[in-house]
């Protein structure tokens, strides 16, 4: 008798358990963000009253990125899509109407200028042929373009939130001004003619017009083309000529050809700098301040010293 | 001039340098093991097996990253079980060896896609897919480097009964048991080639350095020996004109290498000495006598 009684006390409180938490699952707004980053800023702007999905994982790359069955089945799902836009997910246009999603789109680089890409590369980028370079994350002063873009589009797709998604997003802007203020004082203490740096992936054209740090790539701007010798052979003479003094890796490209590149010129291997994605939670990059800061903090230690 | 177009880039550039002797060691290597897959009628198993050793790659790549050591061992791993596994089907059921060989190839094919993205990351799975010969580091280098010795050292021991082989093999089983050995120790000697060929040309290509090569001999020589040192030369030549082709047109520098390759074959088809098109057309003065 006893242990059915014990049973059935543990029933009852699994029950009153379970409920309340599958409830407020239910009340979430479900919304998906294409990549890691935008996935941050949304969960920033969201707090507790959205459920966020990013189709691109942390460490993914977007630009290669195949999409998988159950990316379809979460954007049936969805009420709200948040995308970068300029051209950035190029796969993503079909998957909404083969996934036969209703939700809304916000496209969060709304209102952002883009840069003109330059260079030989932009022929064969991968993106639409009329779109700008796509990352404009990679400067503050987007991004808090993007959260406001989010911000009103939380409160289209839910009314009821409003004053809540107002609240955080000032919040978070507040954050993203601080961050500004960090950057602009951190390079201030680097001098003028070290600020220059040559890294894998073209993904920082933004934060170079933004805060005057000059980036040399050796691939185009997109992840998939592969270099040639001629390109490597130009970026070397172009390290050792103009004396830059260091080259940096990425999370998403082939890090051995910079590696051999820095061999060669005697230039310093800074560490890695974060692009398109986020790293997971053990990572240096597991929100998108994280990983301006890192970005900033292994620029100057690089080219300080 | 000449000295410019030809020899500076390499003069003037470490990973020119590094790259003209990771696939010189590549060609010297893959030289002979594609002149024999070819006398054995094994010319797309080189394809097979490249795709085979996947997953093995992949699974060294998880456990420690980038590190070519895992990786190779991995590939060699993954490389033996499926030609064996292949093998053992082969003679144990009706299924014939290039059925059975494609049945696991594409399964291990599979296997290894799917380890590289479930981990979540595709991030380096293209530039698996597309080695770059431009970033040998010293590693790769030696790696490369002790599997073109151990490549030319292991053939050296079953050379003959690897001709014999490829020429009579009933006759080889009549008088000696070193078949299945050699046999064995030549797939060996097939996986450590297409790991190093990964390394510098990718898993699409690494065949390419292996059979191309090889065709362009058999257009030039009869017998094996001259064979397999066409093969070597006609490797290095395309290695160290890909290589100049790349630098100075900005082609990617793997795919240069092949198509370097190619026109050489394309020359031999034509002009070879041993059944050319050319000289099939007008047999040679000697002949009329």
């Amino acid at each position: 008798m006893l242990t059915r009684q014990i049973l059935f006390g543990l029933f009852a409180a699994l029950l009153l358990a379970a409920l309340p938490s599958t409830a407020k699952a239910r009340d979430k707004l479900p919304v998906v963000a294409t990549f890691s980053i935008l996935g941050d800023l949304v969960s920033n702007v969201g707090g507790d009253r959205v459920a966020v999905k990013s189709l691109v994982g942390p460490n993914g790359d977007a630009h290669v990125y195949s999409p998988s069955p159950a990316d379809a089945r979460t954007l049936a799902d969805a009420k709200l899509i948040v995308t970068n836009g300029l051209g950035f997910e190029g796969w993503l246009t079909r998957l909404v109407k083969s996934s036969n999603s209703k939700a809304r789109n916000v496209v969060a680089s709304k209102g952002v200028k883009p840069r003109k890409l330059a260079g030989k590369h932009a022929h064969d980028h991968g993106h639409g042929p009329s779109d700008g370079d796509p990352h404009a994350w990679q400067s503050v002063a987007n991004a808090k373009t993007y959260v406001a873009n989010i911000r009103d589009g939380l409160i289209a797709a839910d009314p009821a939130g409003k004053a809540v998604y107002e609240a955080n997003a000032a919040a978070y802007l507040d954050k993203l001004e601080a961050l500004d203020r960090e950057i602009r004082e951190t390079i201030a203490k680097i001098p003028p003619e070290r600020r220059r740096i040559i890294t894998t992936h073209d993904a920082f054209g933004y934060f170079s017009d933004a805060y005057g740090v000059e980036f040399v790539a050796p691939q185009g701007v997109s992840t998939e083309s592969e270099a040639s010798a001629r390109d490597v052979a130009r970026i070397i003479t172009q390290i050792k000529k103009q004396k830059i003094p260091a080259v940096f890796l990425e999370n998403i490209s082939n890090p051995r050809l910079l590696k051999q590149i820095a061999d060669e010129t005697g230039a310093k291997v800074g560490g890695t700098l974060y692009s398109d994605a986020l790293t997971d939670e053990k990572g240096p990059a597991p929100t998108y301040i994280d990983l301006i800061r890192h970005n900033i903090r292994t620029l100057s230690a690089a080219l300080q010293s | 001039m000449l000295y410019d177009t030809l020899i500076a880039p390499f003069a003037e550039f470490d990973f020119m340098r590094r790259a003209l002797v990771g696939v010189m060691a590549l060609a010297l290597g893959a030289g002979p093991i594609g002149v024999f897959l070819m006398l054995r009628r094994m010319s797309l198993v080189g394809d097979a097996m490249a795709h085979a050793v996947l997953p093995g790659a992949a699974i060294g790549f998880l456990i420690s990253g980038l590190n070519i050591f895992a990786m190779t061992a991995g590939g060699l791993i993954a490389g033996f079980v499926v030609a064996l596994l292949a093998g053992l089907v082969a003679r144990s059921t009706e299924l014939k060896e290039d059925a059975s060989l494609a049945v696991f190839f594409l399964i291990s094919l599979a296997v290894g896609v799917t380890i590289i993205s479930v981990r979540g990351t595709n991030i380096d799975l293209l530039h698996f897919l597309f080695g770059s010969v431009l970033a040998l580091d010293n590693q790769t280098l030696i790696l490369i480097a002790i599997n073109a010795t151990a490549t030319l050292f292991g053939l050296a021991i079953i050379y003959r009964p690897l001709v014999l082989e490829c020429v009579d093999p009933l006759y080889l089983r009549s008088v000696s048991k070193a078949g299945g050995p050699a046999h064995l120790i030549f797939l060996a000697l097939l996986v450590i080639n297409l790991v190093s060929g990964f390394h510098a040309l990718g898993t699409l290509l690494a065949v390419g350095i292996m059979m191309v090569p090889a065709a362009i001999g058999r257009f030039w020589a009869r017998d094996v020996t001259p064979m397999i040192v066409v093969a070597v030369l006609a490797g290095m030549l395309s290695g160290y004109a890909g290589l100049l082709l790349s630098f100075h047109t900005a082609a990617p520098a793997g795919p240069a290498v092949i198509l370097i390759a190619g026109i050489l074959y394309a020359i031999s088809l034509l002009f070879g000495s041993v059944g050319g098109l050319v000289r099939q057309l007008f047999p040679g003065r000697h002949l009329e006598a």
